[in-house]
C-alpha cells in the first residue's frame, strides 16, 4: 500500500507507514532532526522537526470526506505544528515544511537548545561536522532571549570509559546514544540520570561504557558531546582527506573510511586520525566495532620492520632489497618442489594470487595456516548473489552453529540480533552460552567439540540420511530442526570452537547438506557463511590455498626452504620452533620481526593495509577494494609486490606493477572471479538511509559509499553429490577438554601496538565452572597446572556458570600454544 | 638656447641641496610604520602568561595562501598552555607563503594571532622562512609565568574568555 501526500506542493508517493521526515527527505525536502536517526525508532524528544500538517477532513456523522466550494477535499491544519519524526504520512495530507509558522517555531526550538549550550565550537572535535551547527546556521535565529548568566556549566571531560568521552555541556539530550545502546545494540550500558536541567548520561558497567560498539555513538551524536579517545583534538574534521577502506580484523569486511591529514610527527606525511564506517548496507550499514575502529595505530607502530634483513654469521642484518631477494631467490631455487609457500588470511587477493603462482610455478605447495575447513564447500554451497542479512524476515531463519558471533565478527551479531528481532527464526547451537542466546527463537546445546553431532541431528530431521538417525538429538534440536524445515530461506553461519580441522571439515558438509535439503542453494539468504579467524581466509581457498589439515609441521616434514608471508606460527606455538629451524631456507615477510622472523634467514618487510590497494574477500564472498590512505612507509613494499620481485629472480613471471593488473590476472584464472574488475568493485549506488552527504543531522558522520559496494560472487551450486562425515572421535580418558574460545580483544600483533584498547585486551586465564573448581580443590587466588601430550603450562584461573561439563575454556590467541581442543589434566598447582 | 634658462635650472637643483633628504638611511634608520601595518605575526598571551591561542585551526581554514598549519593536543591542569581544553602542539607559519592579508587575524576567535610591525623578513634558505610557534610566541608578560603551567583545577576549563550580558 502506498500513500500520496503534498509537501511543499509537490505530490510524493511513498509507502504506508513511512514517517513523515523520511517521506520529506525522499522527496529531497530536509526536515531538520537532532533526536530522529532513520534506523531507530522515533522518540520526539527534540522538538526541531516541526511542521505544519493538513488533514482532509471528514464529517463527524457520516465519516465522509468534505469537499470545498471546488469540489476538492476540504483540508483542515491543527492550531499546532507536530513533529514529522513521529507521525506516519497519511492520504491526501498537505504538509507545510517551509511555511512562515514552520519556520518561526523551529526557529524557537532552536533558539531552546542553545540556552545551555557551550559556545566552544572552536575547540569542539565536531565543529565543521556538527549537525547543531549547521541547523543553528540553517534554521536559529541567532540571537538568543535567554540570559547568558542562566548557562549552567557541566563537566567538560567526563570519561564514559577509556575511549569515549562526554562533554555534558554540549549534550542536548537527544537519547541517540542510549538508544543505540538499548535498541541497537542490546548493551543498556548508559543511560540518562535525574531529569529536566539536571539530566545526564552515566554509565553503568564496569569497565565504563563495556559495549563493541561504543565508537558508533560518537557518529550519530548530533553535537560534540561524544567524542573518542583516538580522535579528540587530534584534528578539524575540514582539514581531513579520506580514503575508502576494508576492515582488515573479521570476515565480515565492514566497509571503512580512513581519515588522514600530514601530521608534523610524521615528517609532513600522511597519517590515519581516525577510522569511520562507510555506508554499505548490505555489510555493516553504517556501524563498526570497537576494534575496527581503535587498532589502527599498529600500521604507525615504531616496530614495523623498514628495511629487509639477511642472516649473516649467524645474526640478521639489514640488506637492500636486491640482495635480500636475490639470497631468497636462491634459497628457493635450490629447494624448488620442496620449498613451502604458508601465508594466513590476513594477506589481500592479489598478493595470495601471486604467492600460490609462485608456488606452483616451483612444484611446491602453498599452505594457509588456518585450521578451518569449508572455504570449498562456500564456493559451492555459500549464500546467493544478493544475500543480506538486513532483508532477513518473518518466513527466513538463520543458524548459528560453533560460533560465537559477539567475540568473532561483532557487525554480525548485530544485524542477526536485528534480523531476529524483525521476526528472523534465529538458531543458535553452541556447546556453552553465548551473547547472542538472548535473541534465538531456538537454543540448541550440545556437549563439548559436539558441534557436528548437532550438526548431523538438524540434517537427519531434514530429509538426511536414514543412518543418521543415532544423531537425532533432544528436543530443542528436533525443533531448530522442524524450523528449517519450515523457513523460506536458511543461512548457516559455522565456525570453528570446540573443533578441530577434521571437526569442521564434517561439521561444513553437514551444513551444505541442510542448505541442499532445503533445495535452494544459490538463492540469496541460503547457504552457509564460515566465521573465518580472519578477514580474507575465504579470499584465500578461492586464491587456491590450501591448510594442512595434519598441521604445519607435517607440511614441513621434507621441506628444504618455506616462505612465509603474514603468518606467525612460531609465536602461535614456541613449541612448533624445530622443524623451522631445521630448513636450509626460511623466508619471512611481515610488518613485524615476529618469533618466526627471527628465525628467519631473509626477513621482508611488507606494508599495513592502509597503504595498501587491494581486495578482500568476506566471508559471504563479497569481494571488496581497499584504497591506499597513507604513503607507504619507507622501505616496505606490498606482498604482491615483494613476491613478483621474488618470483623474477626465479623467471617466473608475475605482475609486478600495480595491484589493478594483478587483479586483472585474477579475474582470467579463478573461475568464480571471471571477468571481474576493480571498475565493477568500485560500483555504487543510492542506498537509504542517506549519510554523509551536507545533511549530517539525518544519518550521523558516517562516510557515504562513493568508493564501492563491492560484489558478491555467485556460488556454484551443489554440483555432484555430497557425502556426510562422522564427527571424529573424540579421545577419552583425560579429564577436561580444553576449548579455545575466539576473543575479539585477543593478544594478536594489531592489538599488542594499539594502546587505546590495551585494557580490554582479554587475560590469559583459564575459564572452570565453579563445580569443577570445587571439585579439584582450588583456592580463590591460585594458579592451575593443565598438562596435555607431555606439555605442561601454569595459568591463572577464573569461573563462569557459561562453560559446560567437561570441559574448560580459554582465550585464542591470549598466550596459550594451542589452537585446537584438547583434553588436558588440570590439577591444583603445587606452589 | 637661452643661457637663463640653464641658469635658472641649475638654480632649482642648487636649492635641493638645502633641503632635508625624503629617503631615508635603512638599516641604520627604520621609518615608523602604521598603526595598522600588517607584518609579521605573534602569537599573544593573557596577562598571567597562558597563550590566547587555542588550536582551533580557523586561520589556517581562513588563510588563502595555505600558510599556516596548526596541530592541537589536549591542556591538562598539570600541563596547560592556553585556557580550556584545547591548545596549539604545533604552529607554523611559512612566511614565503603568506600574504600578509590578516584573515587568520579576522578568523580568531580569542584574537590570539596578531599581524604586528616587523617587516624584516629575510632569508637565506626556505626552512628559515617557516616560523615556529616558539618563534612566534611572544614572551610571558612580567607579572605571568611561562608555559606549561600548573593550573587550580577548573580554574581555566573555558577556552572563549566569558563576555557579560548586552546592556
Amino acid at each position: 500500500m502506498s500513500v500520496t501526500l503534498t509537501i511543499d506542493g509537490t505530490e510524493v508517493t511513498v509507502p504506508e507507514g513511512t514517517l513523515l521526515v523520511d517521506a520529506a527527505k525522499r522527496r529531497g525536502t530536509d526536515v531538520p532532526v537532532f533526536c530522529y536517526h532513520p534506523k531507530m525508532k522515533p522518540v520526539g524528544m527534540c522538538r526541531v522537526c516541526l511542521v505544519e500538517i493538513g488533514r482532509p477532513a471528514r464529517d463527524r456523522a457520516t465519516g465522509e470526506s468534505l469537499l470545498d466550494e471546488s469540489g476538492d477535499p476540504l483540508i483542515q491544519f491543527g492550531p499546532n505544528l507536530e513533529t514529522a519524526c513521529t507521525i506516519t504520512v497519511g492520504q491526501g495530507w498537505q504538509v507545510r515544511v517551509s511555511s512562515e509558522k514552520a519556520i518561526q517555531g523551529r526557529k524557537e526550538i532552536v533558539e531552546y537548545l542553545l540556552t545551555s549550550h557551550p559556545l566552544d565550537c572552536p575547540i569542539c572535535d565536531k565543529g565543521g561536522e556538527c549537525p547543531l551547527q549547521d541547523l543553528t546556521m540553517g534554521h536559529g535565529s541567532g540571537e538568543s532571549r535567554f540570559l547568558f548568566d542562566d548557562k549552567i556549566r557541566l563537566a567538560k571531560r567526563y570519561p564514559l570509559g577509556e575511549l569515549i568521552f562526554l562533554d555534558r555541556e554540549r549534550c542536548i539530550q537527544c537519547a541517540r546514544c542510549t538508544r543505540f545502546q538499548d535498541e541497537i545494540v542490546g548493551d543498556p550500558v548508559i543511560g540518562f540520570y535525574e531529569r529536566g536541567r539536571r539530566l545526564e548520561i552515566v554509565t553503568y558497567s564496569d569497565p565504563g561504557f563495556d559495549s563493541y560498539f561504543s565508537g558508533n555513538t560518537t557518529d550519530i551524536c548530533p553535537v560534540g558531546a561524544l567524542t573518542t579517545a583516538d580522535f579528540r583534538f587530534g584534528a578539524r574534521p575540514w582539514e581531513l582527506n579520506s580514503a575508502a577502506s576494508i576492515c582488515p580484523h573479521c570476515p565480515v569486511g565492514c566497509n571503512l573510511t580512513l581519515s588522514t591529514r600530514r601530521e608534523a610527527s610524521n615528517a609532513g606525511r600522511d597519517v590515519v586520525k581516525r577510522v569511520m564506517p562507510r555506508q554499505n548496507e548490505q555489510v555493516n550499514e553504517i556501524w563498526i566495532c570497537d576494534k575496527g575502529r581503535f587498532v589502527h595505530h599498529y600500521a604507525r607502530s615504531p616496530e614495523r620492520l623498514t628495511s629487509p634483513r639477511v642472516r649473516k654469521n649467524g645474526k640478521l642484518v639489514k640488506a637492500s632489497w636486491n640482495e635480500a631477494l636475490t639470497r631468497a631467490a636462491e634459497g628457493l631455487k635450490g629447494a624448488a618442489s620442496s620449498a613451502v609457500g604458508i601465508a594466513s588470511g590476513r594477506l589481500m587477493n592479489e598478493d595470495l594470487f601471486n604467492l600460490k603462482e609462485l608456488m606452483a610455478a616451483l612444484g611446491g605447495r602453498a599452505i594457509l595456516v588456518d585450521s578451518m575447513a569449508g572455504g570449498n564447500l562456500i564456493q559451492r554451497y555459500g549464500v546467493g548473489v544478493g544475500s543480506n542479512l538486513g532483508s532477513l524476515g518473518k518466513r527466513d531463519a538463520v543458524l548459528v552453529i560453533a560460533a560465537d558471533l559477539h567475540e568473532e565478527a561483532p557487525i554480525w551479531w548485530l544485524r542477526l540480533k536485528q534480523a531476529a528481532e524483525r521476526g528472523t527464526t534465529l538458531i543458535v547451537a553452541n556447546a556453552r552460552a553465548t551473547r547472542l542466546d538472548d535473541y534465538a527463537k531456538h537454543r540448541v546445546r550440545y556437549g563439548p567439540g559436539e558441534a557436528v553431532q548437532a550438526a548431523l541431528g538438524l540434517l537427519h530431521l531434514n530429509g538426511g540420511d536414514p543412518e543418521l538417525a543415532r544423531f537425532e538429538g533432544d528436543r530443542a534440536l528436533k525443533s531448530a530442526a522442524r524450523a528449517i524445515k519450515r523457513a523460506r530461506n536458511v543461512t548457516i553461519f559455522f565456525g570453528q570452537e570446540g573443533l578441530n580441522y577434521a571437526g569442521t571439515e564434517a561439521l561444513a558438509r553437514a551444513c551444505a547438506l541442510i542448505t541442499e535439503s532445503k533445495g535452494r542453494v544459490g538463492k540469496s539468504n541460503n547457504g552457509l557463511v564460515a566465521v573465518w579467524p580472519r578477514a580474507n581466509t575465504q579470499g584465500a581457498w578461492d586464491m587456491g590455498l590450501r591448510p594442512e589439515p595434519a598441521g604445519l609441521h607435517r607440511a614441513l616434514a621434507g621441506a628444504v626452504a618455506a616462505y612465509i608471508v603474514a603468518a606467525d606460527p612460531v609465536g602461535d606455538d614456541p613449541a612448533a620452533a624445530a622443524p623451522f629451524e631445521k630448513l636450509s631456507t626460511l623466508i619471512v615477510q611481515d610488518l613485524f620481526l615476529t618469533a618466526t622472523a627471527e628465525l628467519a634467514d631473509v626477513v621482508l618487510p611488507a606494508q599495513a593495509f592502509v597503504e595498501r590497494a587491494g581486495t578482500f574477500t568476506s566471508g559471504e564472498r563479497r569481494v571488496q577494494r581497499l584504497y591506499p590512505a597513507v604513503g607507504a612507509l619507507a622501505g616496505s613494499l606490498p606482498d604482491w609486490k615483494i613476491v613478483a620481485n621474488l618470483a623474477h629472480r626465479l623467471e617466473v613471471d608475475l605482475e609486478d606493477k600495480a595491484a589493478p593488473l594483478v587483479f586483472e590476472r585474477i579475474a582470467a584464472a579463478v573461475p568464480d572471479y571471471l571477468g571481474l574488475s576493480y571498475d565493477d568493485l568500485a560500483a555504487v549506488e543510492p542506498q537509504w538511509p542517506e549519510v554523509g552527504g551536507a545533511d549530517l543531522y539525518f544519518g550521523g558522520t558516517a562516510y557515504a559509499n562513493k568508493q564501492g559496494l563491492g560484489v558478491q560472487l555467485a556460488p556454484r551450486g551443489a554440483g555432484r553429490p555430497l557425502k556426510w562425515k562422522a564427527p571424529p572421535r573424540a579421545s577419552a580418558g583425560k579429564d577436561l577438554l580444553l576449548t579455545p574460545v575466539t576473543v575479539l580483544y585477543d593478544r594478536g600483533s594489531a592489538l599488542r601496538h594499539s594502546r587505546l584498547l590495551e585494557g580490554r585486551i582479554a587475560p590469559l586465564q583459564l575459564i572452570l565452572h565453579p563445580d569443577e573448581i570445587e571439585r579439584l580443590g582450588l583456592s580463590e587466588a591460585g594458579e592451575v597446572e593443565i598438562s596435555w601430550d607431555g606439555r605442561s603450562e601454569r595459568l591463572k584461573f577464573a569461573a563462569s556458570t557459561d562453560v559446560p561439563p567437561g570441559s574448560a575454556l580459554v582465550p585464542r590467541g591470549a598466550g596459550l600454544a594451542l589452537s585446537d581442543p584438547t583434553p588436558v589434566t588440570v590439577r591444583r598447582s603445587n606452589s | 638656447m637661452n643661457p637663463l634658462e640653464l641658469l635658472r635650472g641649475l638654480a632649482t637643483t642648487l636649492s635641493m641641496m638645502f633641503e632635508r633628504p625624503v629617503t631615508y638611511q635603512y638599516p641604520e634608520i627604520k621609518r615608523p610604520v602604521r598603526e595598522r601595518f600588517k607584518g609579521r605575526h605573534e602569537l599573544k598571551r593573557y596577562d598571567n602568561g597562558l597563550e590566547k591561542c587555542i588550536g582551533c585551526s580557523l586561520c589556517a581554514a581562513a588563510c588563502p595562501a595555505d600558510a599556516i598549519f596548526v596541530e592541537s593536543a589536549e591542556n591538562t591542569d598539570e600541563e596547560r598552555y592556553s585556557p580550556g581544553e584545547r591548545y596549539a602542539s604545533t604552529y607554523e607559519i611559512n612566511m614565503l607563503r603568506c600574504i600578509f592579508c590578516g584573515y587568520c587575524e579576522d578568523a580568531c576567535p580569542t584574537e590570539a594571532i596578531v599581524l604586528e610591525h616587523n617587516y624584516e623578513l629575510s632569508f637565506t634558505n626556505r626552512r628559515d622562512a617557516i616560523y615556529t610557534r616558539d618563534m612566534l610566541l611572544v614572551p610571558a608578560p612580567e607579572h605571568g609565568r611561562p608555559t606549561p603551567m600548573v593550573t587550580a583545577p577548573r580554574e581555566f576549563d573555558r577556552s572563549i574568555p566569558e563576555m557579560a550580558d548586552p546592556q
